[in-house]
């Protein structure tokens, strides 16, 4: 995350439906609301989004229905022209690209994996796979051998001579993010990938998903609905209203400072304990010395939760993965989160 | 002034859409009351009035066809045509042309259709499949089955590639689209004598100018079916391919074309079964085939060969139907890695092998190459008399001849009469104030046109005729088939096997309803009438009972739970909901009779069709063309309120 050039970068993007909406665009005034630009006869699917994503990073798009965050990733890989700002990936405006230069760049460095799977039906689930390799001209051989390494990571294997329509909800899935993966991009898009499974598949598959970023470490634009999964799977999180991000930082930070009202309502019914961890609620020491048994920072404050009851220490020293000393965390603060009182 | 003309318009904006349908309804009667006082240009178009569309049209095809050098390229078009047909007439028939091979022993085709059909759908589909050949073969029509089959082979394909690509060009290019949709709803009205004429004129008599008019008729459905299915591509998968890197190309041949499969096959179906309607029907320009052999048995009363080869063209049509409809719902099948290429291809193999043995067989068993005249088994004679003998039965006889005495003076002759008197401008503004009625004043106002421009053709009276046949059978069929289709709906046992048969029917190529038409009535205005009406019949039920069973089941429950009664319920909840789609059923009845009507002509009808049919004997373009225009914008009229209607309703349910 301290990357300082960041993989996707994008500046006050802007996204109007309507007729001649640049030229609208241009001549708006500053700060209209998404009801005032309606008025005006245009839908503000994205309304100056400014966000930059990191090397590695994964960040979790979170809106409800209508808000826009479909079409932001859509403007992210150019699926949609955006009406105005600027969508940099590696330092390239790819408003500027040609169409083959596009194309070229969805060959070599973008995966995407879609809400309703997006499958051909009339491709076997060897053939979606090796569809992104097919399309940039790679030899049957290779690119079969490529598709069954994914389908094998994705743990499809022996279900590779099937026809989409003859697996589950989950399996389609998972053929999905194979095919995504084939080209080994350095981008993931994945659009609502989970919202159409079953709760106890949907489980499974993120835990699955989790562990394929722990092997593969791509960068990761991700979206959702489901504040829960954003909570379990971001590096950090942009909540979007209306087309504006209301919001963007850590899972923790989200929980413990919602910015607007809006986000509050997201948090109020979540445990603040799962989520927050000790490292957000530690401070610099300042002199103080500390004793005894220290708490690890990734730790979250549920999972401290019987030594903080059980400790009678005010601040608790807290180290990292290293075992170094961060800095000391105020139990009675920790006990607040715990007990859901602020 | 001012204050007036507010006053003025708000009167006429504060008028119901019903109360000016009942002005303009009103004024069409008060027109037919005082028609000895009425202007004579209200009555009838007067002569000098009329406008010499067909001279003009006439001098246009002359400029196209001569000064512009279009006969030269259709021409070379139809030598092209030529050496294809030439080649699938060898190989089916054995006519002597390059490449001089066939013909190939029927055995051989039975058995390789036999194959295709257990691939597409297993025994039962294999078993009709082979057996409609073997039928063909055995009753000694094996010939002429093959002169039409040779026309389809060729005019299938064709139609299948030009309409896919139309349809490709219509959904990529909007403005292409708009221009070319109105052009479609036209060819798919306009009588099939209208096509006939100009595919002699410029292609030749026989084969090529058969298969051009088939190709043209069958193109529409496929073009429309092929936007359709393209643009109904999931989003996704769109997406999918393009974030995978796809080319424009690559999109259109590897995601577009392929999620398209179901519609683009459905066109597919549709272009072979409107192939085989066309091409029996072009036994009128002199196409050799079942259905010339069809039309001069009917026109020489041969009842039991007619008979005979009605069954033929039935048992083909449903072949040919039920196979390409396995074909769209036939979904791949996969196999386990590393089945070996045997496995996989096994009943391509075994067809080829069957192919080559019946070959083989062919070449020492005679009858297994081609039956003799002497070995069919038709037994056009003896049914001959047995369905004389039925016939002349006193109690069928008696029904028949009260029924002919029934239709033509209380029924055929007066409403003819009556259309024949009321005079031009009654008739326009009934049907305006329908059109008002059913879509405002946009809809009134197309209809005023297109019945506007038949009175200035000229032909009015002759279209008249053939808007009574159409009117007068389709109320009939009305009152038929709406009543079985509502009975056979609320009988869930009965309206499978009822829908299965409408649907089986609808196959048929139109030609075929006039043997049972000709067999009871001969030749007449009621037999014409009858044809039609069994032919507009089909899709009234069908339609009615698919309406009716698309209800809900929620709301039935719901009605059962209020305490309605099963009539109640009919007409308060199920009717209602099934109008619209009853309408579309309505409507494709119109089209139907409109493309019957036509085809009566040569019973001896007074019509357009009449008209239409003698100048295939010319090369009178504009005139045919005129004709036509006439018969096509009567349909174009209906169909137009009748769509609007079932459409509105639609919306207004909230059904689709």
């Amino acid at each position: 995350m301290n990357d300082i050039n960041p993989v996707i970068s994008c500046k006050s993007v802007w996204k109007l439906f309507g007729g001649n909406a640049e030229k609208y665009l241009a001549s708006m005034k500053k700060g209209q609301s998404f009801e005032q630009i309606r008025q005006a006869g245009y839908i503000a699917a994205v309304r100056d989004v400014s966000l930059d994503i990191a090397r590695g990073e994964m960040l979790v798009i979170m809106g409800l229905s209508g808000s826009g965050k479909s079409t932001l990733v859509r403007c992210l890989s150019r699926l949609i022209d955006i009406t105005g700002g600027e969508v940099k990936v590696d330092g390239q405006d790819i408003m500027d690209l040609n169409e083959r230069e596009l194309i070229d760049l969805r060959r070599k460095k973008m995966g995407m994996v879609f809400q309703s799977f997006g499958l051909l039906p009339h491709r076997t689930v060897l053939e979606n796979v090796a569809f992104p390799l097919e399309m940039r001209g790679q030899d049957r051989h290779d690119r079969r051998e490529r598709a069954m390494e994914v389908i094998k990571l994705v743990g499809l294997e022996g279900r590779e001579e099937y026809f989409p329509r003859e697996l589950s909800g989950g399996q389609q899935q998972r053929v999905g993010i194979a095919r995504s993966l084939a080209i080994e991009p350095d981008i993931w898009f994945l659009d609502e990938p989970f919202s159409a499974l079953d709760p106890l598949i949907r489980r499974e598959m993120q835990d699955e998903f989790l562990r394929l970023q722990e092997i593969l470490g791509k960068t990761i634009v991700f979206i959702t609905h489901d504040f829960d999964e954003a909570l379990r799977l971001a590096d950090r999180i942009a909540i979007m209203k209306d087309g504006a991000v209301e919001q963007c930082d850590t899972p923790d930070k989200i929980v413990l400072n919602p910015a607007t009202e809006y986000v509050a309502k997201f948090t109020e019914e979540i445990e603040k304990s799962r989520v927050i961890h000790a490292e957000v609620l530690t401070k610099p020491i300042n002199g103080y010395k500390l004793e005894g048994a220290s708490i690890s920072a990734d730790a979250t404050i549920l999972q401290l939760s019987r030594q903080l009851i059980g400790d009678n220490r005010d601040i608790l020293p807290v180290t990292n993965k290293d075992g170094v000393l961060i800095g000391g965390m105020n139990r009675q603060e920790a006990l607040n989160v715990l007990l859901g009182e602020n | 002034m001012a204050i007036v003309e507010t006053r003025l318009t708000g009167k006429i904006g504060s008028l119901t859409r019903l109360q000016i349908t009942q002005f303009l309804f009103g004024l069409a009667i008060i027109f037919a009351i005082i028609k000895p006082l009425l202007p004579e240009f209200l009555v009838r178009i007067p002569v000098e009035m009329i406008l010499p569309y067909d001279i003009w049209l006439q001098t246009l095809f002359d400029f196209i066809k001569d000064d512009l050098g279009l006969l030269t390229v259709t021409r070379g078009i139809s030598s092209v045509l030529e050496w294809f047909l030439d080649i699938t007439a060898n190989l089916l028939y054995g006519k002597r042309r390059w490449p001089n091979i066939g013909p190939v022993p029927w055995v051989a085709i039975a058995v390789v259709a036999a194959v295709i059909g257990f691939w597409l759908k297993g025994w039962k589909m294999a078993l009709l499949a082979g057996g409609t050949f073997v039928w063909v073969a055995l009753i000694g029509q094996w010939k002429l089955a093959m002169q039409t089959m040779s026309v389809i082979a060729v005019a299938a394909p064709m139609a299948f590639l030009i309409g896919l690509l139309l349809g490709i060009c219509a959904w990529k290019y909007p403005r292409f689209q708009r221009a070319i949709m109105p052009v479609l709803s036209i060819l798919q009205t306009l009588p099939f004598f209208t096509y006939l004429l100009p595919a002699v004129i410029f292609f030749k008599v026989g084969p090529t100018a058969g298969c051009i008019a088939t190709i043209i008729y069958a193109i529409p459905p496929m073009v429309l079916m092929t936007t359709l299915g393209l643009k109904k591509v999931s989003h996704e998968v769109v997406e999918a391919g393009h974030m995978s890197g796809s080319t424009r190309w690559q999109m259109l041949r590897y995601v577009y074309l392929p999620a398209a499969r179901t519609e683009i096959l459905v066109g597919v179906n549709q272009v072979i079964m409107l192939c085989l309607a066309m091409v029996v029907l072009t036994a009128f320009i002199g196409m050799p085939g079942l259905g010339a052999k069809l039309l001069s048995l009917m026109n020489s009363l041969k009842l039991g060969r007619s008979f005979e080869i009605g069954i033929t063209i039935v048992l083909i049509a449903v072949t040919l139907d039920r196979l390409s409809k396995a074909w769209v719902v036939k979904q791949p099948e996969h196999f386990e890695r590393g089945t070996s290429w045997f496995v996989r291809h096994k009943l391509l193999i075994i067809g080829i092998i069957a192919f080559i043995v019946s070959i083989i067989l062919a070449q020492f068993v005679q009858v297994a190459d081609h039956i003799t005249r002497k070995q069919d088994l038709s037994m056009g004679k003896d049914i001959d008399n047995v369905i004389r003998a039925i016939l002349a039965n006193d109690i069928i006889t008696g029904v028949t001849d009260w029924l002919r005495w029934f239709l033509i003076t209380w029924v055929l002759i007066p409403f003819r009469n009556a259309l024949l008197w009321l005079p031009t401008g009654s008739v326009i503004l009934a049907m305006a104030a329908f059109g008002y009625f059913v879509g405002g004043r946009k809809s009134a106002l197309l209809v005023v046109i297109f019945f506007g421009v038949i009175a200035l053709t000229g032909w009015w009276d002759r279209s008249m005729i053939t808007l009574y046949a159409v009117i007068s059978a389709v109320i009939l069929a009305t009152l038929i088939g709406i009543p079985l289709g509502i009975a056979a709906a609320r009988n869930p046992k009965w309206s499978e096997p009822i829908l299965l048969v409408c649907d089986t029917a609808q196959t048929f190529p139109s030609f075929i309803y006039l043997i049972p038409a000709i067999m009871l009535f001969s030749v007449n205005d009621v037999a014409v009438v009858f044809a039609i009406l069994i032919f507009a019949t089909v899709p009234l039920m069908r339609y009615t009972i698919e309406g009716i069973r698309a209800v809900p089941s929620e709301l039935l429950e719901a009605a059962d739970m209020a305490g309605a009664t099963r009539n109640q319920k009919l007409l308060k909840v199920q009717l209602p909901l099934a109008l619209p789609t009853m309408a579309v059923g309505f409507n494709q009845a119109i089209m139907f009779a409109f493309f019957m009507v036509i085809i009566a002509a040569f019973i001896g009808t007074q019509d357009l069709g009449q008209e239409l049919q003698k100048t295939l004997a010319g090369n009178n373009l504009g005139k045919n063309f005129v004709l036509g225009m006439c018969v096509s914008l009567m349909a174009l009229a209906f169909n137009h309120i009748i769509m609007r209607w079932s459409n509105d309703r639609r919306k207004a349910l909230g059904v689709g």
